[in-house]
């Protein structure tokens, strides 16, 4: 086999191995790190394909797929950022709220665990408080 | 020399196409500009330029409407498929007018409730750059021609649209952005491969010429170096994407918490026109980049979904205990009605589908977005929105209650109104194909959203003193009779749509031939008079009349309770649904489906 | 060097593939999430010799500062601040583990089929940037692309990173607007950390800029220079050598938006110059891009640099990054 299909085909694997961590992953941060195997593994795709272009076309490799790849993962960078600063907050904002209800009343009304279909909970503004 | 034929070329000559580059460059300069304005200033850069916008949309609109063609402007001088094109059709045209002028309309009624004074400063200048950032990735969707380039544009919308959620800053809105970002960012990937994909197929990633590539191999013998199952296996993954980030039943489960938490405005943005830009994409992908349509069945697929949202979603917005997720719910269940077009969109009935989905997308926004601001209203008076307590809420506010009742009576599809043409085009488009089957659907759809319209005027008009004694919030700049405005002004525009002239609908048609737009809804529009019209018109509302008496008298019977107890039972099996494992498993098993369908 | 025989790369496809999955299935399935985030920072590299074997070292490059490098950096500080290990999430049943494989194998088996079923001879864009290359009077044809003939995905993706980072402070609470961020203030730096942080930087500055210089002609170019100049700044404020900028400084938001937006005046001459959007004049075609990757590299380290510095945050917060309580694990 080729380089190329070697790659691509490992590229096939790592989008599988990333969907099945990111559906069964146990925490949001192993979900996060999954996905990125996902994006890791599209580029891979990208990256045969850059390689079959390139062979073709008498270079090392197809430089558009390259530059599209470079934009890719930039773009990723960015939303695993994001990511990561939402799950860092949010765990700072439970905190604060645990602390602060810790004296009333459970904390269930707070974290509605994915297995609560109730629609009421699916989550939504929280009753105006004073000062709101 | 006058000013008129200065700027003629432009308007109506060879140079129109210039016009293009302005409605992509101005949102993205303005969307730079605001961090350095502070948030202050980025708020009246956002609705100055909006208002700019509008008006360059409109231009475009009319210099499109004169040359009768697409307009298309390579970037940088560089055609594809080395550079990047960007392309006006009628579609892209309506979308563009569609999203500057229901962004600007939010915007002013957010103007008092998005002010530093109110807000603060973070999010302030959080919600106008991000509303840029939600335009400027609309406007790119829109005119974008070449598959990774609307790539970008989808991300910068994702980006723009996932903190709109959380603005408030409350847990359980963290949690529904993060859910919102992930399964997001799942679609994108799969968009994304299937791209990559095309470009290793094709050597190009513009979608005419791909089509252009296809139409030439449809036409030779088949063979080894047939591109059309690769071709089908990339639309798949990138279909499958965007019906994530459109929210499709079952791959909805980042959409009630999400749209339901969000400040109002933003809820607005969102249900409105955000996930109307990923459904855009799926029209471009299924109409203009496959030439297969009519021989597959993953049309059978998309509209079987489409389906199944009409009736989950509506039912679930039926059992909703709060007012702005019975509002998300609705969404999903109009965004179903998105996805009827693809069983019809061949053939002759295609035109007529493909109408009716884009006038959905217009009535269903100005209705939404109307039905959002006013749940912000009533939010914003009696400091929640859980429907059980706020029993009487019409008689505090009246004049809300009358314009969430002309909102949903758009929706339910009363004559004149965008629903009802949405539901008449359909019907023909099923006529016409044959397809019988889709009918009944449409009808179940209008019926069901009578009775959660039913329900809040139930609601409204009920005897619970709790709410009709509590302080409207007089001094709250949202409960002013100023926030109306706007809600009644978008409530009015998706309940007489189809009193404008069917002229008006003929700018969709443009450089798409067979749409025959104009001519279809006069047609509609006609037989709303005949006695079948009538039904139309006094179907929904008796139903409604019905509903309320039922939910006034039945709620302590033994039949209600029977009902009540198949309700918790639907509301388990949606909420396993939403359940981030069923739905990623969803999402995959989807993708093989669509993959396995596309394929034949 | 010459006279030694060098073993055939083409050897080293196989190993390098399978080391790669092997160590992306062993960080999908191992318990504790810091091992994983390591495990995914060593797969980074290994991502990045896969593509020097592909023939695109500016993509490896890239690779190794943005995948390997920073995004290290910043999955390590949320598995501090997150907690490590124990989940919440219960562990799914034997049968969602298979049925969920199940579709994840015919997901993989699915592409695999169409990654080898590519047709040949494939299609390529080589000669096409290779003619046109010379009027950008760049050496690099990536440069070229994404410079000159996809200017308007760079231009967007750069919006992107700007507009990533107002994101990130919106997150932050009300009464931090205004402050600094403070998510690499994980306490006082060890003396290894001390002194890697005043020899580092200097170095990486230089290694930095010159990458970007290099760009034009070589593989290089903004994206990785910028993302090594932003690795410096984070080790700097990781060492509490310096502190991030707060979020109100001008000057620092001047930074994030200058490359998209001087990128966006120009192209906008070029209506003017050019006869085109994001089209350059012939004369000044290499000045001006240079002109626009200066100022992109600027943006592109100061925007990466405060992507990994997070929102803002008061004093002393969540400084350990320990979890105060278990109730503030994430469900996600």
């Amino acid at each position: 086999m080729t380089e190329t299909q070697i790659y691509g085909v490992c590229g096939a694997g790592l989008i599988g191995i990333g969907l099945y961590g990111a559906i069964l992953g146990r925490s949001a941060l192993r979900r996060l790190l999954a996905f990125n195997l996902i994006g890791s593994g599209v580029f891979l795709v990208f990256g045969a394909i850059a390689r079959r272009g390139g062979l073709a076309g008498g270079g090392a490799s197809d430089p558009v797929p390259q530059a599209l790849v470079i934009t890719g993962l930039v773009v990723a960078f960015a939303a695993t950022a994001i990511a990561v600063a939402l799950l860092m907050r949010l765990a700072a904002v439970e905190g604060e709220d645990a602390s602060s209800r810790a004296a009333s009343r459970s904390t269930d009304a707070l974290s509605p665990p994915v297995a609560a279909s109730a629609s009421n909970s699916a989550g939504g503004e929280e009753p105006a408080r004073a000062g709101d | 020399m006058p000013p008129l034929a200065a700027i003629a070329p432009w308007l109506v000559g060879p140079r129109s196409s210039e016009l293009l580059f302005p409605i992509l460059a101005l949102p993205v300069m303005s969307l730079l500009l605001a961090p350095l304005l502070g948030a202050r200033g980025a708020r009246l850069l956002a609705l100055s330029s909006l208002l700019i916008g509008l008006a360059l949309a409109l231009t475009c609109a009319s210099a499109l409407v004169s040359t009768g063609t697409n307009l298309v402007y390579p970037l940088g001088g560089w055609a594809a498929p080395l550079g990047v094109e960007l392309r006006l059709d009628g579609p892209a045209a309506l979308m563009l007018v569609l999203s500057a002028a229901l962004l600007l309309l939010i915007g002013l009624h957010a103007a008092g409730e998005f002010s530093v004074r109110a807000m603060g400063r973070r999010a302030t200048l959080a919600f106008w750059t991000l509303l840029l950032g939600v335009w400027a990735g609309l406007n790119g969707l829109f005119l974008g021609r070449d598959l990774f380039n609307l790539y970008v544009a989808i991300e910068v919308l994702t980006f723009s649209a996932v903190p709109l959620v959380c603005l408030k800053g409350h847990a359980p809105q963290f949690r529904a952005a993060f859910r919102y970002l992930m399964f997001a960012l799942l679609g994108s990937a799969l968009y994304l491969l299937g791209a990559g994909l095309m470009l290793g197929i094709h050597g190009t990633l513009d979608i005419a010429q791909i089509r252009a590539i296809l139409d030439a191999a449809a036409t030779q013998p088949p063979s080894t170096t047939d591109p059309r199952w690769a071709t089908l296996a990339a639309v798949a993954l990138m279909s499958t994407g965007l019906l994530a980030k459109t929210a499709l039943m079952p791959l909805h489960l980042w959409l009630p918490p999400a749209h339901g938490g969000a400040p109002a405005p933003a809820s607005a943005v969102l249900s409105a026109l955000v996930v109307k830009g990923s459904f855009f994409l799926l029209f471009r992908l299924w109409l203009d980049l496959v030439p297969y349509l009519p021989e597959l069945n993953v049309g059978l697929l998309l509209g079987g979904l489409g389906v199944f949202a009409i009736l989950l979603g509506n039912l679930m917005a039926l059992m909703q205990a709060r007012l702005k997720l019975l509002v998300a719910y609705s969404t999903l269940a109009q965004l179903g009605y998105l996805f009827l077009l693809f069983p019809l969109a061949s053939g002759a009935s295609g035109g007529l589908a493909a109408t009716a989905a884009l006038v959905q997308v217009v009535s269903h926004a100005l209705a939404k977005a109307s039905l959002f601001l006013l749940a912000g209203r009533v939010l914003a008076a009696f400091g929640h929105d859980r429907l059980a307590e706020l029993g009487g809420f019409g008689r505090t506010l009246p004049m809300t209650l009358l314009v969430i009742l002309l909102a949903g009576l758009a929706l339910v599809g009363l004559p004149p109104s965008g629903g009802y043409l949405v539901k008449s085009l359909y019907a023909a488009a099923a006529s016409q194909s044959e397809a019988w089957w889709w009918r009944p659907a449409l009808e179940l759809g209008g019926l069901l959203s009578a009775a959660y319209l039913a329900r809040i005027l139930a609601v409204a008009v009920g005897s619970d003193p709790v709410a009709a004694t509590a302080s409207a919030g007089g001094s709250n700049p949202s409960v002013r009779w100023t926030g109306l405005l706007v809600p009644t002004l978008l409530a009015l525009g998706a309940l007489l749509l189809g009193l404008l002239p069917p002229t008006l609908f003929s700018v969709m048609d443009i450089a798409r031939p067979g749409m025959g737009s104009a001519g279809a809804v006069a047609e509609v529009m006609r037989a709303a008079l005949t006695p079948a019209g009538f039904w139309n018109s006094a179907g929904p509302v008796s139903a409604m009349v019905l509903f309320v008496v039922l939910f006034h008298g039945a709620r302590q019977s033994a039949w209600g309770r029977r009902v009540a107890a198949a309700a918790r039972g639907l509301a388990g099996f949606e909420g396993w649904l939403r359940q981030w494992r069923t739905a990623g498993s969803l999402l995959l098993l989807i993708l093989l489906i669509q993959g396995w369908t596309a394929m034949g | 060097m010459p006279g030694l025989p060098l073993p055939d790369p083409r050897w080293a496809d196989v190993p390098l593939a399978l080391a790669s999955l092997g160590l992306a299935l062993w960080l999908t399935l191992t318990r504790r999430d810091r091992a994983a985030v390591i495990g995914f920072t060593g797969y980074g590299l290994l991502v990045g010799l896969v593509w020097v074997r592909l023939g695109s070292v500016d993509v490896a490059l890239t690779e190794a500062a943005l995948g390997g490098g920073l995004m290290g950096l910043l999955l390590l500080i949320a598995v501090r601040r997150l907690g490590d290990g124990t989940a919440l999430s219960p562990p799914p049943a034997l049968l969602t583990r298979l049925l969920v494989g199940l579709l994840c194998l015919a997901v993989t088996l699915g592409l695999a089929a169409v990654v080898l079923g590519l047709p040949s001879p494939a299609p390529s864009l080589v000669e096409a940037v290779a003619q046109h290359q010379a009027l950008t009077e760049l050496g690099n044809p990536v440069a070229a692309v994404l410079i000159a003939f996809r200017a308007v995905d760079t231009l967007l993706e750069s919006v992107v990173l700007a507009l990533a980072v107002i994101v990130l402070w919106s997150f932050g609470a009300d009464r931090a607007w205004g402050l600094r961020p403070r998510a690499l203030d994980i306490g006082p730096p060890s003396s290894a950390l001390l002194l890697l942080g005043r020899l580092l930087p200097p170095v990486g500055l230089i290694v930095g800029v010159h990458l970007f210089w290099t760009g034009a002609d070589h593989p290089g170019g903004p994206f990785q220079g910028g993302a090594v100049l932003a690795a410096m700044a984070a080790l700097v404020w990781l060492t509490r050598l310096g502190e991030p900028p707060p979020v109100d400084d001008w000057l620092t938001r001047l930074g994030i938006v200058v490359g998209p937006l001087l990128f966006l005046v120009i192209g906008l001459s070029g209506v003017v110059v050019a006869d085109a959007f994001l089209g350059y004049p012939e004369a000044f075609t290499k000045p001006l891009i240079l002109l626009i990757e200066t100022a992109k590299t600027l943006s592109i380290a100061v925007a990466l640099a405060l992507l990994v510095a997070g929102p803002p945050e008061l004093p002393g917060s969540m400084s350990t990054g320990q979890p105060a309580t278990t109730e503030s694990r994430v469900t996600g």
